[in-house]
């Protein structure tokens, strides 16, 4: 399997080695039994992400970006370590997570932390700021009782937020403010590297600036590594030093920023950056892409994009491409590209 | 049925919520105009009272909130205030509205041909083969494939960009003077909200008809609008022809809200580099002090903001509510 | 760094002046409702009735001594032969009516609350752990909810009165058993989508152990749902130990519930002295009202698709 290499040495903060995520739909024994009589039950496997190899540098953000069912959140999850992978390997600085035991797991992670979408869902209703922010650096350790205070402090001033509000409960506060609370959170643990899953999709545009600058200048200051996940392009173009494209479970192209925007090379790419709309195009003619986004339960065989490709050969519906690098640095996953 | 004159005609509309907790001005004093075929964007974050605005136009606003004043002429007749028999039958047949939910238009438990067949009767005297015929040509121009088949479908049979387009088609049915469009490609992927922008543009075009888009995505409305509106706090602080408004806006809000967004933005701190933020959060509606409401995150607000700006015309074709616009040459 | 300082800075002009906790704001909006309040106060008198029935009734129904049949079926209002006035009137023994419901409804509230809470201790701990574990634990678990709720209620109390016999240990017995079902499966509905959260997702990613995420995460954000059951349920738990002593199977003599009142006043129904069924009755129903409005308010106030 090929891995997205960077040009840069050293051990990557995180990697990932032909990791898939299947969901798969276990039939009970009701369900068991109607097949045993002949129903037509089938059990459901959803193959969220199928294969993929990516590799974050140390300091690098990575924007991993696609549509609805293209896995990234899962993959997000993966790495953050909420969710196990069915197959592969993820290594964290060089070491495979799940070989870990004891107080390496749990040091791992703390390491990687993740910034959820919903400001609203991500924060316990029920727990002040203070207990939201400082329980996981009491219960590990990291912080003992006396010094809590004064260490949350300086997290909550640290990510923008007046710490006389501590006492407070997440409804009091608005949406940007409640985000900026989960940040508090991954970070009152000391983590090295941090998931943002559409960490700003649902706050307004005017937030999203400050939320962003706020990641920009943590990376600077605390020397974070950031896997980015978003559908936006215009945001993870302005953010991110690496764009890994998913489609469908599946790495369909991954590139430097400035490369993958100025020279697109898989059409699924083309047609997303074409679609984008653009503060600078003025009443432009829409050139849509044909068809759904298949369900991930029945994805199409061979190239998942092939029924929506306009280049699409007969090759593309039999045989699935491999990922493999275009030029240096550059690496894409099209039958088109082999000549 | 449509008139020489605007479709659209809102004056002094004010849509006040009065809850427990005090009252809330979520639309004070908007007014604009759209004409016949035209698309305008209404544009603005949570709270700025964009939603509401199209909730009052329809007459939709439930209690607690209610329209305390102002009018809107639709083809030159009067909503507000009009008996709810005269409401009702202009609803779904001279205007129309989109909801960003799909499924707030569309009932889970009918089918597709029962829903829109209903709406077509509702509003004309027609067979059901008629209607059932105006039924598939509808979906024929949003797009959707096999048309026959997909009538006797129910909606959670289709994703979710096909049923927003069963909802733009059941807003079409009747062949309305004005569509009001609320943030309907916001929950959608970028390549099926490129499909949607792309049917809306064309019907537009197509139909005459005129189209309000309530959105927070300015991208968007640059793409698709001739006019935009931007409010702020119920109120509108700037509107005029989108060139103008996007490549030379003059109320500082307006200008904040552009420096945001990171897109080939000339503005912007160029890749990599801090976006424009413009500081502090919306303010609450309940406990709005009078005066300009974005004087508390304004750069450029002195003791002149403590009272409420009027509209003003600094340039041609440009409303703006500032006491200290932006009116340098230089962008 | 300045852009952070105006965030803080306006941060404070936003964030409201006190610490406004849940329950500030959950009774804020209980007591919206005139009419759930209402019913509060009206539960909050029947029980202070109920608890200190043996201080304040005006007679002790149960005490031989006071009791003649003399005083037997007295209307409401009569006096007794040393004067006293029976407000409600007399039963069939000559015990005052006022006093018999007083009492009564101290073993019935008493009854069906306790029942009620032990049933949710059981019920809550099952339905967490179905939800938190999955899988077989799970599929094992709401089988055996299943089966036990397809019985009726009155059925399955029934039999196990036969078996264990009369006694205040014995109902609680049943009714606990009729009941604890039904909180496994509200607490495991509510558990399964509070675990799907991202909030919990967070708590996974800090490391914090299971056992800290079920107690601390998970439960207190499955209680709406669970206070709401329980009102109900204890209304439902009343009612059903009134059944079971009406057909007199349940309670024994000595501990007469509202249930065993009514039934003992049924054979003078037909001779117009309604008094003796009818106000137990009445009793019972108020009781029974009461908390369901009370229910009913706190699972619209509760309504998580409601809050903000």
């Amino acid at each position: 399997m090929s891995q997205a290499e960077q040009t840069g040495a050293g051990v990557p903060a995180i990697e990932t080695d032909a990791v898939s995520k299947r969901f798969v739909n276990t039939l009970d024994l009701a369900a068991r039994i109607a097949r045993r009589l002949g129903a037509d039950v089938v059990e459901e496997v959803v193959h969220a992400v199928d294969r993929v190899s990516i590799r974050v540098e140390r300091g690098e953000v990575v924007g991993l970006v696609g549509e609805s069912g293209c896995g990234k959140s899962t993959l997000g999850r993966m790495v953050a370590g909420i969710l196990k992978p069915s197959d592969g390997v993820i290594r964290y600085k060089g070491r495979d997570l799940a070989a870990l035991e004891g107080r390496e797991a749990r040091q791992a992670a703390l390491a990687v932390q993740m910034i959820f979408q919903d400001p609203f869902a991500s924060l316990n209703p029920r727990m002040r700021v203070a207990d939201i922010v400082g329980e996981a650096p009491l219960y590990h350790g990291i912080v003992g009782r006396a010094e809590l205070s004064d260490y949350l402090d300086e997290v909550l001033r640290r990510v923008g937020l007046d710490p006389a509000f501590k006492r407070r409960y997440p409804h009091q506060f608005s949406g940007g403010q409640r985000q900026r609370i989960g940040i508090a959170r991954a970070l009152a643990v000391k983590p090295e590297f941090l998931v943002c899953d559409e960490a700003i999709a649902a706050l307004d545009v005017s937030i999203q600036a400050q939320v962003l600058n706020l990641f920009m200048d943590l990376r600077q200051d605390l020397d974070l590594t950031y896997l980015f996940i978003s559908h936006d392009l215009s945001v993870v173009e302005h953010i991110s030093d690496r764009v890994v494209i998913m489609y469908l479970g599946r790495i369909v192209e991954a590139a430097a920023t400035e490369a993958l925007f100025a020279e697109p090379n898989h059409p699924y790419t083309q047609a997303l950056l074409a679609g984008v709309p653009r503060l600078d195009l003025r009443r432009r003619v829409y050139e849509p892409v044909k068809g759904e986004i298949p369900s991930p339960l029945a994805p199409p065989p061979g190239c998942h994009f092939h029924p929506r490709c306009p280049h699409a050969m007969a090759r593309c519906r039999q045989e699935v491409p491999a990922l493999r690098e275009i030029t240096p640095g550059c690496w894409s996953a099209c039958h088109l590209n082999d000549g | 049925m449509a008139t020489a004159g605007p479709t659209l005609v809102v004056r002094g509309l004010k849509t006040h919520f009065f809850t427990r907790a005090g009252q809330v001005k979520a639309v004070d004093d908007v007014s604009f105009e759209v004409g016949r075929g035209e698309i305008m964007g209404l544009v603005g974050e949570s709270g700025s009272g964009k939603t509401v605005t199209g909730f009052s136009i329809l007459g939709l606003v439930d209690p607690p909130g209610r329209v305390v004043a102002g009018e809107v002429l639709f083809n030159g007749e009067n909503l507000v205030g009009l008996d709810e028999e005269r409401m009702r039958r202009l609803r779904g047949d001279r205007i129309a509205m989109i909801f960003q939910d799909p499924m707030m238009t569309l009932n889970p438990v009918l089918r597709i041909d029962t829903q829109m067949i209903e709406t077509v009767q509702a509003h004309r005297e027609v067979d059901h083969a008629e209607a059932r015929r105006l039924a598939r040509d509808a979906l024929g121009r949003v797009g959707i494939p096999s048309p026959d088949e997909r009538l006797k479908a129910y909606p959670h049979q289709f994703s979710g960009g096909m049923r927003q387009r069963v909802a733009i088609a059941i807003a079409l049915l009747n062949r309305p003077d004005l569509i009001i469009a609320d943030e309907p490609t916001t929950a959608l992927d970028v390549t099926i909200q490129g499909q949607i922008l792309y049917e809306a543009q064309k019907l537009c075009r197509e139909s005459g008809t005129a189209m309000i888009w309530i959105t927070h995505d300015l991208a968007v409305v640059a793409g698709l609008a001739e006019r935009i509106c931007v409010m702020y706090a119920g109120r509108i602080v700037e509107q005029g022809a989108i060139d103008g408004v996007l490549d030379r806006p003059v109320h500082p809000y307006t200008r904040g809200l552009i420096g945001s967004v990171p897109s080939h933005n000339p503005r912007d701190g160029g890749r990599g580099g801090r976006l424009f933020q413009i500081p502090g959060m919306t303010p609450s509606l309940l406990s709005l002090p009078p005066g300009c409401a974005f004087r508390e995150r304004c750069p450029r607000a002195d003791d002149a903001c403590a009272v409420d700006p009027e509209i003003t015309r600094p340039l041609a074709g440009r409303e703006v509510r500032c006491f200290h616009p932006h009116l340098e040459t230089a962008a | 760094m300045t852009a952070q300082a105006d965030d803080i800075r306006l941060a404070e002009v936003a964030a409201p002046a006190k610490a406004e906790t849940p329950l500030r704001r959950f009774v804020a909006e209980f007591t919206e409702s005139k009419l759930a309040s209402g019913a509060f106060l009206v539960f909050l008198v029947i029980a202070f009735v109920a608890v200190f029935a043996p201080w304040i009734a005006p007679t002790d129904p149960y005490d031989l001594a006071t009791v003649t049949v003399m005083d037997a079926r007295l209307p409401p209002g009569a006096e007794s032969l040393d004067g006293r006035i029976f407000w409600l009137g007399t039963d069939g023994a000559g015990r005052d009516l006022l006093s018999a419901i007083m009492y009564g409804l101290r073993i019935s509230l008493g009854v069906g609350v306790m029942s009620g809470l032990i049933a949710m201790l059981i019920g809550s701990l099952v339905g967490l752990t179905a939800a938190y574990y999955g899988g077989r634990v799970d599929t094992v678990i709401m089988r055996i909810v299943d089966i036990q709720l397809s019985f009726p209620a009155i059925l399955v109390a029934l039999v196990l009165l036969a078996i264990l016999g009369k006694g205040v240990d014995k109902i609680l017995v049943a009714l606990v058993t009729v009941q604890w079902a039904y909180y496994a499966r509200t607490i495991r509905a509510s558990a399964l989508v509070e675990r799907s959260r991202e909030y919990v997702e967070a708590a996974t990613c800090l490391a914090l152990g299971h056992r800290r995420i079920l107690l601390h995460h998970l439960l207190p954000n499955c209680l709406p749902p669970l206070i709401v059951v329980v009102t109900v349920q204890t209304a439902h738990a009343i009612s059903l130990e009134a059944t079971l002593s009406f057909l007199g199977i349940g309670l024994p003599i000595t501990e007469p519930s509202l249930g065993l009142l009514i039934a003992n006043g049924f054979d003078y129904m037909l001779s117009l002295k309604y008094w003796i069924s009818v106000y137990p009755g009445v009793a019972l129903l108020v009781t029974i009202v009461a908390i369901n409005l009370v229910g009913d308010r706190l699972r619209d106030v509760l309504n998580p698709r409601l809050q903000r």
